[in-house]
């Protein structure tokens, strides 16, 4: 059966003439989710969000709902909501279609957020690059407190919130958590470390804070629309809702694809959806979730046990795309921005193009992180310049596993994972790229570093 | 050294109200002055500093450490081209080299007639529509090697035109993505 897409968040956004103003928001049935929830009491508005099964969309998959439950209520600190809009990760561009089209979508789901955590104020941190879709923001603010969905007791129900747009400057790091909140508060962004830092108790100006991804937020508006119940029902247990493939690189038909939770395959978004690779090209390895998720080769066989004990062995084409899956395959879903790689890539290059960029965004707080991501930027860009040796292959992967677990934030996760997967699945094609150049023999036409 | 415009002036303590911690404002100040000024000043980071209560140090410790924020002028036009890997793929690097060559201004620096600063830039989140390149504000997508002349004929003609950044973003146009 071909892959069919089910539009949730995007829905409205596709539609023809669809705008980003206020009326156009209402007579598509904009914040009718939020009156429902003003009604219901807050607890009750988490209560249906944990039995969503709602995951965060920002790349960790969290439980939405208990990352809610963790916010420390005790402490008689006020409580702020962070939207994290920050979408850095490459390969990701999935936020970027909601906050210029839809950004009351996010809004209402940001206010519903606020409700039921009790934030009185908000902030959503945007990319400094995003200067129009921080304008669009502010302007989709301003309407909704123009009609009370957002500001001083909103909708009569005493409860008050403010919501603040706060770009960034260009910094990958400050889409971790915690370096955003360093961020927001106007210093560098250099991520804390946990414990004792968790933000739902120490956050930003050390009060509890929920850091929510911008997607989620758009996420809590249809769970608040259907109710948690009929929304656990989209997808697969486990993983509920939609999940919005970002695909990019070398296929037919790169975009954005609105899919159920494991209710399709790796194959049919690329083959069915994507329209397969380029003319005369066949696929080589997929990255799936976002550039710091482990690579995945074609031909490869994945082989193991899901969290249900159900016992598996799939091609790269056969895996269903839901987080657990996905995650049983030694890999991640994600953001879901999945990059797509093809054999006119020669793979060395690509390592190298993604380490080149860990090496530019760390923050040179923890010396594995600062040091050894310059250092695979290095040794990586000397092999695709013809000063390699056969023994820089298997270094690549020595300074990896110096760095991945000896960081403060999972930064050094995501400089190390890469070359970690990599190393051992192309590590042949490495030496012959290696051995090419020492040979004066001529390279791919196609540039990546 | 010109003053900052009286706009910008008003602006700030707006948006300095807006937060409960007055330091919280240090990056949104600094976005406004570069727009008001095209870069940052040694006086203007003095001014940050003393608007949102820090030292002058607390305010350079930002401006270094965000790649946006910049000390020195640049040219008329930033021309950022997205060079990892999803526009990678796509020919960012061959694009480069085709930038290079029609503006005559090596990557990293500003063409001689000062119109053109040439930079490679990390992933702008447009992935799927790769190459991408930004240019000040704007979003061009899909800016293929092939297409490079074309890219560049465009912004050549924006130097030539006097409400270029002035208007506010119209919904589905170019201006509107970036």
């Amino acid at each position: 059966m071909a892959a069919v897409e089910r539009p949730i968040i995007y829905a409205n956004l596709r539609k023809p003439g669809y705008t980003v103003d206020l009326d156009c928001y209402l007579k598509h049935g904009g914040y009718e989710a939020l009156k429902k929830a003003v009604a219901m009491k807050p607890e009750e508005v988490c209560k249906e969000v944990e039995t969503s099964g709602l995951r965060g969309r920002g790349g960790a998959g969290f439980p939405t709902g208990m990352k809610w439950k963790f916010l420390d209520r005790k402490s008689g600190k006020p409580a702020y909501l962070v939207v994290n809009a920050d979408e850095s990760e490459p390969g990701t561009y999935k936020d970027r279609q909601i906050i210029y089209q839809d950004p009351h979508q996010m809004i209402e789901g940001i206010a519903i957020t606020a409700w039921a955590i009790q934030a009185k104020q908000a902030f959503i941190y945007i990319r400094g690059e995003f200067q129009h879709g921080a304008k669009i923001l502010e302007r989709a603010i301003a309407e909704a407190k123009s009609k009370n969905f957002l500001g001083a007791n909103i909708l009569g129900s005493g409860y008050s919130c403010e919501v603040v747009v706060h770009r960034g400057g260009g910094c990958y790091v400050c889409g971790e958590e915690t370096g955003l909140i360093e961020s927001l508060e106007g210093k560098r962004g250099y991520p804390r470390i946990k414990p004792p830092y968790f933000p739902a108790v120490l956050g930003l100006y050390n009060c509890p804070t929920i850091v929510n991804n911008a997607e989620t937020m758009a996420q809590v508006k249809h769970v608040l629309a259907l109710g948690g119940a009929e929304f656990a029902k989209i997808g697969i247990p486990g993983d509920s809702g939609t999940h919005i493939w970002g695909v990019s690189g070398l296929v037919k038909r790169p975009g954005l694809y609105e899919i159920e939770a494991g209710k399709a395959t790796f194959g049919e978004l690329l083959y069915d959806l994507c329209g397969g690779p380029l003319e005369g090209r066949q696929f080589k390895a997929i990255i799936p979730g976002g550039s710091s998720t482990k690579i995945l080769k074609f031909g490869e066989r994945f082989k193991g046990k899901l969290p249900n004990g159900t016992e598996f062995d799939w091609a790269l084409e056969d895996i269903p795309l839901d987080s657990n899956s996905i995650a049983a395959c030694g890999t991640g879903l994600g953001t879901g921005g999945t990059i797509v790689i093809d054999d006119s890539v020669e793979m060395i290059q690509a390592l190298s193009n993604l380490n080149a960029f860990y090496a530019h965004e760390t923050c040179g707080q923890c010396t594995p992180c600062r040091e050894g991501s310059l250092w695979l930027s290095r040794v990586s860009k000397r092999i695709t310049t013809g000063g390699g040796m056969e023994s820089d292959v298997p270094l690549l992967l020595d300074i990896a596993n110096q760095v991945a677990g000896r960081t403060i934030c999972a930064h050094g996760e995501a400089v190390a994972w890469p070359v970690q997967s990599a190393v051992p699945k192309f590590k042949d094609e490495y030496v012959e790229s290696i051995r090419r150049r020492q040979n004066g023999e001529p390279l791919p036409k196609l540039k990546l570093i | 050294m010109t003053p900052l415009q009286p706009s910008t002036l008003a602006q700030a303590d707006v948006i300095i109200s807006q937060y409960p911690q007055k330091r919280s404002a240090t990056m949104p100040l600094l976005h406004l002055v570069q727009e008001d000024r095209g870069h940052i000043t040694p006086e203007d980071m003095a001014w940050v500093a003393e608007k949102v209560g820090v030292t002058p140090m607390q305010v350079l410790e930002v401006v270094t450490f965000y790649p946006m924020f910049r000390q020195h002028a640049i040219g008329r036009r930033h021309v950022k081209v997205c060079r990892t890997l999803s526009c990678a793929l796509r020919g960012s690097y061959e694009l480069m080299e085709s930038l290079e060559k029609a503006l005559q201004c090596p990557r990293g620096s500003t063409s001689p007639d000062g119109n053109f600063t040439l930079e490679f830039v990390e992933c702008i989140a447009d992935c799927g529509c790769g190459p991408v390149v930004q240019v000040d504000h704007t979003l061009h997508e899909n800016v293929t090697p092939a297409s490079a002349e074309n890219f560049v004929q465009k912004i050549r003609a924006s130097l030539q035109d006097p409400n270029y950044g002035k208007t506010a973003p119209q919904p589905n146009t170019p201006e509107w993505k970036g």
